[in-house]
């Protein structure tokens, strides 16, 4: 009998399962593409940080994106996380001045330090609009979080470091052949392939050689790309590496834990499992 | 608490505490050896354990949130981020409790469900199925103003969504045209209704607190149903709740930490909307907006009626039903072991619930199979909801021919190892 609601159980899993997995994104958008995955060393149950794919990362993002898109969250002081020393971070933080009042009273600037976040390229939204055509630059300290889409099977899912990759390199000059019928380009956008819509106020902010990295990578679009979302995975989710090493610390325990747990439950069970101590003449 | 064994420390210290205030009797009577269960649970019993697990996970880690916590329109987002960026293990904190809202109703819901198949609201039992879905309707509303909390885009959507159901109520005279205001305390969701969402969300888990003591209560006079759905009377009928069921909820208990930490470790957003990665922003509409995946049955039948009023009341009708069920079903045998007819009844019920969530999921227009959009399914799928509780349950209940019942717990022990 257990057995048979056990399998049903499971049945009815199922069916919920391959519901939800069909359902979830069957929704796609026509002309629409689904980024390709890529490879990163921070995905898998061992994920670590690319170090060096991150920091040529923020040299992309503090060269380029940096120029309309904030990063309001994150400090100068987390870098020490991806490979930068004390001292670089600080000349990192150098670079910037933030306001201040002197002992005056007067408005004045400082230089950043540590503890500073990175500045905001507008004083506000409004600004930010009247300087893009009217639209606003997405804030990027959780931009990947927010672009992942995951589904019950792991094929479905579009993760978003996938998605800022494919959405740089996946701009067209001209409307394509495959773009939704009857697609008129809006003034002021350009077409891209991932973007919902297809039609983006943001022109190609990429292209080949557009800076110069420390060790000498090639910066090609693709390359820069990959080093950009790589950079704001790590803004997005900075406890990342953290998490999943103290999470394989807790699965080792509590498997040991569980299975001294199976053993306990069963010696303390054996007698009365096997109604030892029933008297069958008193029933 | 009616038990066999009384407590009798031999330590005079305890003794003389023991005879002012017997706490240490309560609590040996309760969850001890002196609290006997049926012999045969299996571990679907395991989840009711799991449940006050998970109710004590989210007030420990919820009170240690709200040490960072800023409710304010303008800092709630960033607050939380601060949280997961800053705050020593605050990551893993805000991680077991955003996680551990869907623990607590995935385990939630497989106790509710564990009572229909075992017949666990049957008489003696009204009153603790009572309180269990007064329990479960304190967490959908403390799970819904908890998720309003880190003020992100589906938060802020689904709270002006879910706050304007009750707009359908706009005929009642005098209340009616201000409820909504009333709820929001302005004119649309905004810093007051933060506020209160948040006061009640710290509020209700303490609520549910002593609605859980006055569950254990009731549960503890006539005692745990069991799979044969029999009065456990015989003598060799119960066992001791300590050592038999402490050892087997706490293997119950490891194995779903597993499961639990899975989540929170490698897949923490899994559960959660990537909307809620974008602050709110009244001014910019989400494509879909859908409620956290536990309400999405309740979404579906909501949807399924066209008329706003009457989806409402349906919506509620859906979970306040569940108070009539004992005297719904009127079957003289408990468990559904040996209720054929109903047991299938029963899956068809499990089944078609996990679908209307999945309808609750997707747009009601979307097209499905044969053609037909995702509304007429769901239309077919709450018509088949109800008339499990008004038509399939009074009806088979009192028609279906059942299987024989052993005797007794003991007898069905060992005729099962007799067959080995």
């Amino acid at each position: 009998m257990m057995k048979n609601i056990k399998i049903k159980g499971l049945l009815a899993a199922a069916v919920a399962f391959t519901a939800i997995t069909n359902g979830s994104f069957a929704a796609t958008e026509e002309g629409l593409k689904t980024p390709e995955r890529n490879e990163y060393t921070s995905t898998g149950i061992f994920g670590k940080f690319d170090h060096a794919s991150i920091q040529r990362g923020l040299q992309v993002y503090v060269e380029v994106c940096s120029a309309c898109h904030s990063l309001n969250l994150v400090a100068f002081r987390t870098l020490e996380d991806v490979g930068y020393s004390e001292d670089e971070v600080k000349a990192i933080a150098l670079e910037y001045e933030y306001p201040e009042l002197d002992e005056d009273g007067e408005e004045t600037f400082r230089t950043g330090i540590p503890a500073d976040y990175f500045p905001a390229p507008f004083a506000n939204d409004n600004q930010a609009k009247a300087s893009n055509n009217g639209a606003l630059p997405p804030d990027f300290s959780t931009i990947v979080k927010a672009r992942e889409h995951l589904s019950f099977l792991p094929w479905h899912s579009v993760y978003g470091e996938d998605y800022i990759v494919a959405l740089m390199t996946g701009y067209e000059d001209e409307v394509p052949a495959d773009a939704p019928e009857g697609f008129v380009l809006a003034q002021g956008t350009y077409y891209n392939h991932y973007f919902s819509g297809n039609a983006i106020a943001m022109a190609a902010p990429l292209s080949d050689d557009m800076v110069e990295y420390a060790d000498g990578t090639p910066a090609t679009v693709h390359q820069m790309a990959y080093d950009v979302a790589n950079f704001l995975a790590w803004a997005s989710d900075p406890t990342m590496q953290e998490r999943k090493e103290l999470g394989l610390r807790v699965m080792l325990f509590m498997i040991v834990f569980v299975i001294l747990l199976y053993f306990t439950n069963k010696r303390v069970w054996a007698k009365v499992k096997k109604g030892e101590d029933i008297d069958p003449s008193k029933l | 608490m009616a038990s066999e064994h009384k407590f009798d420390p031999t330590n005079p210290t305890l003794k003389w505490v023991e005879d002012r205030l017997p706490l240490m009797g309560l609590i040996y009577n309760a969850i001890g050896a002196g609290f006997s269960a049926p012999r045969n649970l299996n571990y679907w019993w395991n989840f009711g354990v799991l449940a006050g697990f998970m109710l004590v996970v989210q007030i420990v880690t919820g009170i240690v949130l709200v040490m960072h916590y800023v409710p304010d329109v303008n800092l709630a987002f960033d607050s939380v981020q601060h949280i997961r960026r800053d705050v020593n293990y605050g990551w893993l904190m805000q991680a077991i409790h955003a996680n551990g809202a869907s623990m607590f109703f995935i385990v939630v819901y497989i106790h509710i469900l564990r009572g229909f198949y075992f017949g666990s609201y049957k008489s003696p039992r009204e009153v603790l199925w009572f309180l269990g879905i007064i329990i479960y309707l304190l967490m959908m509303a403390t799970g819904f103003m908890g998720y309003v909390l880190p003020w992100g885009q589906m938060s802020f959507w689904g709270a002006t969504v879910i706050t304007n159901f009750f707009s359908a109520f706009d005929f009642i005279p005098f209340i009616g045209d201000g409820l909504v205001e009333w709820l929001w305390g302005g004119f649309a969701v905004d810093q007051p209704t933060l506020n209160r969402f948040f006061s009640l969300h710290y509020l209700l888990p303490f609520v549910l607190v002593g609605v859980v003591i006055l569950h254990i209560w009731a549960l503890h006079i006539p005692g745990s149903t069991n799979p044969l759905g029999i009065d456990a009377n015989g003598p060799y009928d119960k066992v001791p709740f300590h050592p038999y069921y402490t050892a087997k909820d706490a293997f119950g208990l490891g194995v779903f930490v597993i499961f639990f930490a899975a989540f929170v470790f490698y897949i923490p957003d899994f559960l959660g909307h990537p909307d809620n990665y974008i602050k709110a922003d009244r001014l910019k509409t989400p494509a879909h907006i859908v409620p956290e995946w536990y309400y999405l049955p309740f979404y579906a039948i909501l949807r399924a009626i066209p008329d706003k009023l009457l989806g409402i009341v349906a919506m509620f009708a859906s979970i306040l039903i569940m108070f009539a069920m004992p005297w719904l079903d009127g079957s003289r045998i408990r468990s559904m072991r040996f209720r054929p007819l109903s047991k299938i009844f029963f899956w068809i019920f499990v089944i078609n619930g996990l679908f209307l969530g999945y309808l609750g999921s997707i747009s009601p227009d979307e097209i499905l199979w044969f053609g037909f959009e995702a509304i007429v399914y769901a239309q077919i799928s709450t018509l088949y909801y109800f008339a499990y509780f008004c038509v399939i349950m009074p009806v088979v209940s009192r028609m279906e021919t059942t299987l024989p019942v052993p005797t007794s717990i003991a007898a069905s022990v060992l005729e099962a190892n007799r067959k080995g």
